[in-house]
């Protein structure tokens, strides 16, 4: 096997990686294979809180079993994963944020380069908010938002968004204790009780871990996700590609990379301008490529179309092909290590956000109120540094897909306008077409093959007839591996095939961003509306999975789910395996508690069977694990019918 | 696979949606924009358009807003590959191709060629919906298939006609196939058309078959209640309650398709005898959306089961077919083989009970000639004699088992029953003759319908046929002696005189949010179930759709309020109906399904009440027709001055009697009048008017108070002197 076989399954990476190597780039396929895993470290049992330590601690090995301070590996591993928890829901949530305060900048006329695209989102998020929607949609609009950025800053009472959950569900948050009061004070509680000496009761302190996390799925990263809808449009299925191979040589080219769509959607817009596009010619390219990388290429792909340049794991090698002429980050997942890739070749790298920098690389600030500025600003220079170009190799893979499956458009595909709803889906669980649902999120990592664990998982789960939803960095190593196209269905089971065929669906939906997820979980919440599926989430024969993770914001989501009552599986390794009580309690123990529960499994086969097993359980909860008898009406059922 | 069906119905779509924007074109150059364009005699203007989306067409120029729309719900083709979902998509294009499709048909009112045309009847008004729709609500009639093309021979046709009519369904015909359309196939062989016998053909195109929908759609608004524009609840209730399918026989056509779409919007599942592409998942139907290649021979059964229905089918043995379809077959002088009753030989039937040791299960007996004896165009004395016994049976259940039998008798394919008791009058055409149907098997299909429908009452059954001039006459002379009997007690049945109501939620299958009130001197406002049918069908099923009432204290005796009731309606309405004035439409009144025969509504201006009909189809003194009228009774409301009513109930002791009662009565339709002729002149006179038959208005006075109010006044109608109705 060659050397860069063994990072991926991808081709294009594979051909840039190679590339890489003979250019004398480094890149994070070279910095992995330099680094030994700390096990203390990667297991969550390294406590560095206080300066005491640092405590390496291990149960019942040689060691020491407890840190200096008496802390035992179950509080260690828990306090870890709860700041881990902390700092994804604190990602999420401070993009949301980001989103809410732009949004009240447009209604206040101070940023001129945006409009309410979906006022139609607006009145259904309206009436979820409780906010009377008579009035005119700029008055409503704000009513919303400043409803939704009261979330972050409330001290009492209880966030909004999780009164969406199933009835059943709120009763089982409550009961615990977990509804989040508002989303920055939670973090900063998170953040409190796992500092030296306050809460040392793993149990204890995971309560508020839930706390935390449903404060980002049902919090910030619903609000981001609501609201970028309301500002640029709710999501349809629509046609995109995907992988190194839309870069365009003859063409102007501009990677847009992170995660807040602000920006980038201004650029969209901005790269249509006569004047640029002349000045582009000018310079002897055809035009001007957009493409995206990680969570802004999901943003852009699905309200726009824009091609995907690639995942996390493709950012460097996207500067390597030669033919980037600009890279624009904001905040997340940009890694440091760009700018040293970018200075290898002509790319100019600017950073955008003014709450991140990379050392040594050009900054220009975004402000939403000069946001068409900006836009205009990184353009030129993109086209400025055209003729700059040295050797250009471009991989030629493209794969097409379709995305674009949000709450909104999956009730409209399965019924139209007027049977908008959930019924096939739901009737076609019930009837054993489709086994189940699978979510699969979260990133890809260098530390294990990319692209193999996900597209593994994926093609077990959908021969199962187990239909996927998938977002974030997940969804673009299935589209890269021609998952996400509706032919794909000729991969899946019998059952869930016949359903793609009559809807017309591929059998694995592109759902979005990473703040994205928060769809799944209004998906899910829909589904127990629909009924015949149980009145809980926990009912649902629903799992949730991300094998190749390695953001802190993965684990938040996980927790968000699990809390939600869904089984959620990671691969890679597990940052709570130093202490077998407190991963018990993850892997067991929190069941009874919210009825779902964490596992680890490195295999992504053994991974895929032990999903299917969690979805079949629930099905023989619900008494669907056997094809039911048709029912045939007579007049007396009819009767018997509520009234509806 | 579905790709298929998807972009053919999208293809279809659009092409009927061009042809319906031609004709308006074209409408709109000859006539004008504010041109009347209306289907025939309907309260529910366009109703597919009106139900779906709450606009009401009424001209010309209303159409292109409904156009736009369809327009604007019509996707592109789904791409050959890498498609984007279509189902959705493909339904809103079925929907859309409805809308045209109704446009379409009603311009053809408007300017030719009309709808109605040799055998093709149009659009089914709003008195063919309420009478048909009526037998939907109580089950005689399950659901309808709505049959596209022809079937490959006229046998094959007549037999499919033959087994669906046997199931009770309604056929709805419309569209050709292989030159030619299973209604024209049908009536090639001589079957009868119509809605009486439940073939009923609509058009020749396939565009007719919006008369189908039209008629779901109406069903949904008019007995379901269902606000028009909801149109959530107007296909969800098509969905859960209306058994409906489509049968398509021949090649299928981009046009069926888009039809297709349209009907599985309402749930409606398309099952197919060519080789098309299947769509099996679950979801917008109950079961299956597409299913094809169906043999003729098992079609009708697996579009039954597609659809998710139970039929209950008659397991009688007898040579000719037998099912409620056949209740309204006709059958003319020069197709009888046999004439029994109608003055020229004595007729009559009866049901009596007997002690268990008198009745040997089973017996059925002619004594005297049977038809063989007979010759072409005879006539035959018949007594038709039951007698009953059983632990359970009571001689006050013997009129509403007897009242069956009519029903019995006329199921039976080339018989034809009609009256009751010694009026009865009975044909059996030459072709059931020649079948080999003969009085014995009347009598044995009697007594197995009596054992099938009221087994819990009845232990045994025996049937004697008295067929000679001395024995027919012996006989009737001793059933006289019973009706007598009969009606004296009938007469001494009033609400005082028992100490239980009955609840009827019979047509909760259709009307879910009402329940009727039933006492001896006030039916059902379905005109169908009195207190003795509500009586025997608590007796023969506990928990069926009649419960007693206990009617406790009496609260208000002219109002009729009971604690009982009162109890019983907080109970059945969940609680939302908690007092109810069983003689008064002015405070707490009954509230109404959709099956009433008739409504009464407050006239201020006349101090009285009018009352309609839904046979009457004009203008009433409200200004509004009866099909407005219902929309506004229905749904399980309590409104005061506005009531569902049977219109037995309107010559009741009972009759509104805390509002003044039957004086009150300003306006009623002539056709009401004489129905109600002879109970209007005894009840007139008990209450000291006895010519207020010829005070009440009708529309030959007038159909607006300016002008009925003058002849209320020439008349000295009474309300006018009364206390204040409001």
């Amino acid at each position: 096997m060659k050397r860069e076989d063994q990072f991926t399954d991808c081709q294009a990476s594979r051909q840039m990686i190679a590339k890489a190597s003979r250019d004398g780039t480094v890149t994070m396929f070279d910095q992995i294979r330099e680094r030994k895993v700390c096990k203390f470290g990667a297991d969550g049992s390294c406590c560095r809180i206080c300066y005491m330590g640092p405590c390496h601690v291990r149960e019942g090995g040689p060691g020491a079993d407890t840190g200096v301070c008496g802390a035992t590996p179950a509080t260690i591993t828990a306090r870890n994963f709860g700041r881990m928890i902390a700092a994804g829901t604190a990602a999420h949530s401070d993009h949301a944020r980001e989103i809410v305060l732009t949004f009240l900048k447009i209604l206040d006329g101070e940023a001129t380069g945006y409009t309410i695209r979906d006022p139609a989102k607006l009145r259904e998020l309206a009436d979820v908010l409780g906010i009377s929607s008579n009035g005119d949609t700029k008055e409503l609009a704000r009513k919303v938002a400043e409803s939704l950025l009261a979330e972050f800053g409330k001290q009492e009472g209880e966030l909004i968004f999780p009164s969406r959950a199933p009835a059943k569900r709120l009763e089982i948050w409550r009961r615990l204790g977990v509804v989040p009061r508002g989303i920055d004070r939670e973090v900063v509680e998170m953040l409190h009780r796992t500092s030296v000496g306050v809460d040392q009761d793993f149990e204890h302190l995971m309560l508020q871990g839930m706390r935390v996390a449903l404060a980002d799925g049902w919090g910030g990263s619903m609000i981001a996700t609501e609201l970028q809808d309301v500002l640029f449009g709710t999501p349809y299925p629509l046609r995109g590609k995907v992988n190194l191979g839309v870069l365009r040589e003859d063409h102007v080219n501009i990677v847009v990379h992170g995660h807040e769509p602000l920006l980038p959607m201004v650029i969209v817009d901005m790269a249509r301008d006569e004047e640029l596009l002349s000045r582009t010619r000018s310079v002897g390219a055809k035009g001007i490529n957009i493409a995206g990388i990680c969570c802004t290429a999901n943003e852009l792909l699905l309200r726009k179309g824009i091609p995907v340049a690639g995942s996390v794991l493709q950012q460097e090698l996207a500067i390597v092909t030669g033919a980037v002429d600009l890279m624009m980050v904001d905040v997340q997942c940009a890694m440091q290590g760009l700018a040293n890739v970018a200075a290898c070749y002509h790319t100019e790298l600017v950073t955008t956000s003014s709450r991140a920098r990379i050392r040594g690389v050009t900054h220009v600030e975004f402000h939403p109120e000069h946001a068409e500025e900006t836009a205009r600003e990184l353009i030129l220079r993109a086209i400025n540094n055209y003729s700059r170009r040295g050797i250009v190799e471009i991989p030629r893979e493209e794969m097409d897909m379709v995305a674009g499956f949000s709450h909104e458009s999956i009730r409209y595909m399965l019924g139209g306008r007027f049977r908008t709803g959930y019924g096939p889906l739901n009737e076609n669980i019930i009837n054993g077409r489709i086994r189940g649902i699978a979510a699969m999120v979260g990133c890809s990592n260098p530390r294990v093959r990319d692209g193999y664990l996900h597209t593994t998982v994926v093609r077990e789960l959908i021969a199962n007839n187990v239909l996927v939803l998938t977002s974030g960095c997940a969804a673009i190593s299935c589209a890269k591996e021609g998952l996400l196209v509706p032919e794909a269905s000729e991969l899946a089971g019998s059952g869930l095939r016949e359903v793609c065929e009559a809807v017309g669906m591929p059998p694995v939906l592109h759902c979005g961003s990473c703040v994205d997820n928060s769809r799944l979980l209004v998906v899910a919440t829909e589904m127990v509306r629909q009924g015949g599926l149980g009145d809980d989430l926990a009912n649902l024969p629903l799992v949730g999975c991300a094998p190749e993770w390695m953001s802190e914001k993965a684990i938040a989501i996980g927790q968000y789910f699990v809390s939600s009552g869904a089984t959620v599986g990671f691969g890679v390794r597990f940052p709570t395996l130093g202490s077998e009580e407190f991963s018990s309690f993850l892997f067991e123990g929190i069941s009874a508690l919210t009825g779902g529960k964490w596992f680890f499994e490195p295999d992504p086969m053994a991974m895929a069977r032990r999903l299917i097993e969690y979805i079949d359980a629930a099905r023989r909860a619900l008494g669907i694990e056997q094809a039911r008898e048709r029912v045939l009406f007579d007049m007396e059922m009819r009767r018997q019918i509520a009234t509806g | 696979m579905s790709r298929i069906i998807a972009t053919a119905a999208i293809r279809g779509a659009h092409s009927i949606i061009r042809r319906a924007e031609e004709k308006l074109k074209s409408a709109m150059e000859i006539l004008g924009a504010t041109h009347p364009v209306e289907l025939p005699n309907t309260g529910y203007y366009l109703p597919v358009i009106y139900g779906i989306t709450g606009r009401k067409v009424t001209r010309l120029s209303e159409i292109g807003p409904v156009l736009a729309l369809a327009k604007e719900l019509l996707p592109p083709l789904p791409a050959e590959a890498r498609w984007t979902p279509y189902l959705g998509p493909m339904l809103d294009a079925g929907m859309a191709t409805l809308f045209a499709e109704e446009i379409i048909e009603a311009l053809r009112y408007v300017t030719g060629p009309s709808p109605v045309e040799g055998i093709w009847l149009g659009a089914a008004d709003d008195v063919i919906l309420r009478e048909r729709g009526i037998e939907f609500v109580d089950g005689r009639a399950p659901g309808f298939a709505a049959v596209v093309g022809s079937a490959p021979d006229v046998p094959t046709a007549v037999k499919l006609a033959r087994e669906m009519q046997q199931k009770s369904l309604y056929v709805f015909m419309a569209g050709r196939a292989d030159g030619t359309s299973f209604a024209e196939q049908l009536a090639g062989a001589d079957v009868q058309l119509g809605w009486p016998t439940r073939l009923v053909p609509f058009g020749e195109e396939v565009c007719a078959h919006i008369y189908s929908l039209g008629f779901a759609t109406r069903v949904a608004l008019s007995f379901g209640g269902v606000t028009p524009g909801d149109y959530r609840r107007v296909l969800s209730y098509n969905k859960t309650r209306v058994f409906a399918f489509l049968l398509a026989l021949g090649p299928v056509t981009d046009e069926w398709y888009a039809n297709a779409a349209g009907a599985i919007n309402f749930g409606f599942p398309v099952v197919a005898d060519t080789d098309i592409p299947e769509i099996l998942p679950y979801g917008i139907c109950t079961y299956e959306h597409v299913v094809a290649r169906v043999p003729h021979d098992r079609i009708v059964a697996r579009a039954v089961e597609v659809r998710g229905l139970k039929v209950p089918v008659a397991d009688v043995e007898v040579p000719v077919a037998f099912g409620p379809a056949f209740e309204g077959e006709i059958i003319r002088r020069n197709e009888t083989f046999v004439e029994i009753g109608a003055g020229r030989s004595t007729a009559f039937e009866l049901l009596v009970t007997r002690p268990m040791g008198e009745v040997e299960d089973g017996h059925v007996q002619v004594i005297g000639p049977d038809l063989d004896d007979l010759k072409e165009g005879d006539t035959l004395p018949l007594g038709l004699v039951i007698e009953v016994a059983g632990r359970k049976m009571k001689e006050e259940f013997e009129p509403v088992i007897e009242r069956r039998l009519h029903y019995f008798v006329n199921y039976l394919e080339g018989v034809v029953h009609i009256g009751q008791r010694d009026i009865v009058r009975i044909r059996v055409s030459k072709k059931a003759f020649a079948a080999g149907l003969r009085l014995q098997h009347i009598g044995a299909v009697v007594a197995n319908r009596v054992k099938a429908e009221f087994g819990s009452l009845v232990d045994k059954v025996r049937v004697t046929l008295y067929t000679t001039p001395e024995g027919a006459l012996a006989e009737q002379e001793k059933a006289r002696a019973v009706y007598r009997r009969r009606d004296e007690r009938l007469d001494a049945l009033t609400d005082e005189a028992v100490d239980v109501f009955y609840t009827c939620s019979l047509c909760q299958s259709f009307a879910p949010s009402h329940i009727c009130i039933i006492t001896p001197e006030r039916l059902g406002l379905c005109g169908a179930v009195n207190w003795l049918d509500a009586r025997a069908s608590c007796e023969l099923k506990q928990t069926g759709p009649n419960q007693p009432v206990a009617i406790g204290t009496c609260i208000d005796e002219t109002r009729g309020q009971y604690s009982g009731v009162n109890a019983a309606m907080q109970r059945y309405t969940q609680g939302k109906i908690t007092s109810l004035s069983l003689y008064s439409m002015m405070e707490d009144p009954m509230t109404s399904c959709g099956c009433f025969e008739a409504i009464g509504a407050v006239l201020p201006e006349a101090n009285g009440i009018f009352i309609v009909n839904r046979e009457y189809t004009g203008d009433t003194p409200l200004g509004m027709r009866f099909s407005t009228l219902a929309g506004m009774v229905g749904g399980g409301e309590q409104i005061p001055g506005f009531m569902g009513l049977a219109r037995a109930y309107v010559i009741s002791r009972r009759f509104i009697q805390a509002d003044d009662g039957l004086a009150r009565v300003v306006w009623m339709p002539r056709q009401l009048k004489e129905f109600l002729r002879e109970g209007l002149i005894r009840r007139g006179a008990e209450i000291g008017v006895p010519d207020l038959i010829d005070r009440i208005a009708d529309e030959t006075v007038g159909t607006s108070v300016d002008e009925i109010l003058p002849f209320l006044k020439e008349t000295q109608h009474p309300a006018l002197s009364m206390e204040p109705i409001m």
